[in-house]
């Protein structure tokens, strides 16, 4: 069954997951919040930037994030300068490498719900008294609420199933930025199967399950709005 | 107390430019074309669109002047929107109570039962918006946009989107509330009849502007204005119930122009009761006429006749001090030697009993 380093590689990976979805629900909630509202005439570029992991090469992304991240790129730089360590192979490069990887997979649900809520119930809870805060809280986050929930699910299955951005900026440090897709990989190389089918079908469970509540709940809520 | 609104600002095709000073009590209905501005004011009053320029007073408070404005959320205006616009993810009884929480106990002067009462929606608490019919849902938004307890209550055609038969399960409880509450109620329509049912006070718009603004009684009867050269015009006229015939079974109301007679109504004596009367429906004759069927026989005085090239003219004529409009052909009116100030007997073939 699984070893002790593989148990490591699956806690390494589901902290990884659980911290990068956490960050990308509070940068993605207000990112998706501005795309949805904005008239800016050029949203679409940065639209489009943040599609970008959908289709480039994760090695791509890792190779820039790399140069980023590392000791001589601007983020690592700086932080060497600051007199921390750069964050290329560190648990918290991996969480901005998932975060960037990830970012379209919370965005666009979250914009698109928050579209699909419109202006007009935020402007009935204005005549109700209710400050621009406190409207959101009360108003968009409930009827947005498929949307949270699809997209820290996708932010978070997505982030199980990095391969090349974390090999490329994390490295493969068996207890610290090893995660389970990198230890299948090695235990393939080494023919290893065993331990290959175990890792693999865990992550296939956990995935397909996530996946499987998604759309029954958007299917439910569906049938809820009809 | 008086409400003083002055906008001007660009919408898509042309420029809303109003100057109002408005009655504090009673309804005022803005009254115009699909997209000639109402929305738009009425949506500026209550703080909806900030880049809404111009000047709004409600009593001895400013709303919005040049260094002001006071946010949506923080006027204490109620509005009502076209579309109920519940909140899907509460129940009935939580949409009552999402505005209501949020006003300081000591400024609630509608409780909440109240307002409940006045719409009648207590069997509709526990529901949720979802299984509500359209009728439904606009009596619990009204109810909703009281529940703040408002200084002013603001309709964009609560009717519109409901069909002819809800409506006739609307309009009663906005009767209601115009005979209950003190607040000045501004609505929004396009449609004659509701106008006639509802206003006190009519602001005709058109393409941005005021066309012109005042008792509803006197702005349907304007011979310088659309509504009163139309064939569907009308008058507006509020009577009092003076008794019943209950051999013949009808029933007497006294205005101040004279007495009409209609068919027997289940109301008390005393009652006062508003009546529309189509100027389509209003024959002149010179004597007073016998050997007629019509009951409904007022002496009156020709105060204005409409310059019409067509085959019909208006003519506005004062009974007592009440205008009535009689909309005749233009051979007849030449046949009778209409002249303003001549005395005349208006014959009115039937009455419609607002409410």
């Amino acid at each position: 069954m699984f070893n002790e380093a593989d148990l490591t590689a699956l806690a390494i990976t589901l902290k990884l997951a659980f911290v990068s979805t956490v960050v990308l629900l509070l940068l993605g909630t207000p990112l998706a919040w501005w795309l949805a509202r904005t008239r800016w005439r050029y949203k679409f570029l940065l639209e489009a930037m943040i599609a970008l992991p959908l289709v480039l090469p994760p090695t791509v992304l890792g190779f820039y994030l790399l140069l980023a991240l590392g000791q001589n790129g601007p983020v690592g730089g700086l932080m060497t300068a600051m007199g921390g360590r750069p964050l290329a192979f560190t648990f918290t490069g991996l969480v901005i490498g998932s975060v960037v990887y990830s970012l379209p997979f919370v965005v666009q649900p979250l914009q698109d719900s928050f579209a699909a809520v419109g202006r007009r119930p935020l402007e009935v809870a204005a005549t109700l008294r209710a400050g621009p805060v406190d409207r959101f809280f009360t108003v968009t986050v409930p009827l947005a609420r498929a949307g949270f929930f699809s997209a820290a699910v996708l932010g978070f299955a997505h982030t199980l199933g990095e391969f090349g951005v974390v090999l490329m900026i994390g490295g493969n440090i068996p207890g610290e930025t090893q995660v389970v897709s990198i230890a299948v990989y090695d235990h393939v190389e080494s023919l290893q199967y065993a331990h290959a089918h175990w890792l693999s079908a865990s992550l296939l469970l956990m995935s397909f399950l996530m996946l499987v509540a998604v759309y029954a709940l958007n299917r439910r809520l569906r049938v809820v709005r009809a | 107390m008086t409400i003083e609104v002055r906008y001007r600002f660009d919408l898509d095709t042309f420029q809303l430019d109003v100057n109002l000073e408005l009655p504090g009590r009673g309804i005022t209905s803005l009254f115009g074309p699909s997209g000639c501005g109402k929305t738009s004011l009425l949506r500026a009053i209550a703080g909806l669109d900030r880049h809404a320029a111009g000047y709004l007073r409600m009593g001895d408070l400013v709303w919005q002047d040049e260094d002001t404005f006071v946010p949506a959320h923080r006027r204490a205006v109620g509005y009502v929107f076209q579309e109920a616009s519940l909140f899907e993810h509460l129940s009935v009884q939580g949409n009552l109570e999402y505005g209501l929480n949020r006003v300081p106990p000591s400024a609630r002067s509608i409780p909440l039962e109240r307002a409940i009462a006045l719409l009648g929606i207590d069997p509709l608490l526990q529901r949720s918006p979802a299984t509500l019919s359209g009728g439904e849902r606009q009596r619990v938004a009204i109810a909703r946009a009281l529940a703040v307890s408002p200084r002013l209550l603001l309709m964009d055609e609560p009717l519109a989107a409901v069909d002819l038969e809800r409506r006739q399960e609307i309009l009663p409880w906005i009767e209601t509330l115009h005979r209950e509450l003190e607040i000045p109620i501004i609505h929004v329509s396009h449609s004659p009849e509701e106008v006639a049912r509802l206003a006190d006070h009519l602001v005709l718009m058109r393409a941005g502007r005021i066309a012109a603004a005042g008792d509803v009684h006197e702005i349907f009867t304007r011979l310088d204005l659309p509504l009163a050269l139309d064939n569907e015009a009308t008058s507006v006229i509020e009577a009092t119930v003076s008794g019943h015939d209950e051999e013949y079974r009808l029933t007497r109301l006294d205005f101040d122009g004279g007495q009409f007679t209609i068919p027997r109504q289940p109301l008390a004596v005393g009652s006062p009761v508003r009546l529309r009367l189509a100027a389509r429906d209003v024959s002149l004759t010179l004597q007073h006429q016998s050997g007629t069927s019509i009951l409904n026989i007022l002496p009156a005085a020709v105060e204005g006749i409409s310059l019409d090239d067509e085959a019909q003219v208006t003519v506005r004529l004062l009974a007592g001090s009440v205008p009535i409009l009689a909309r005749i052909t233009r051979k007849s009116a030449a046949e009778l030697g209409l002249q303003p100030g001549m005395q005349v007997f208006a014959q009115a073939k039937s009455i419609a009993l607002l409410h």
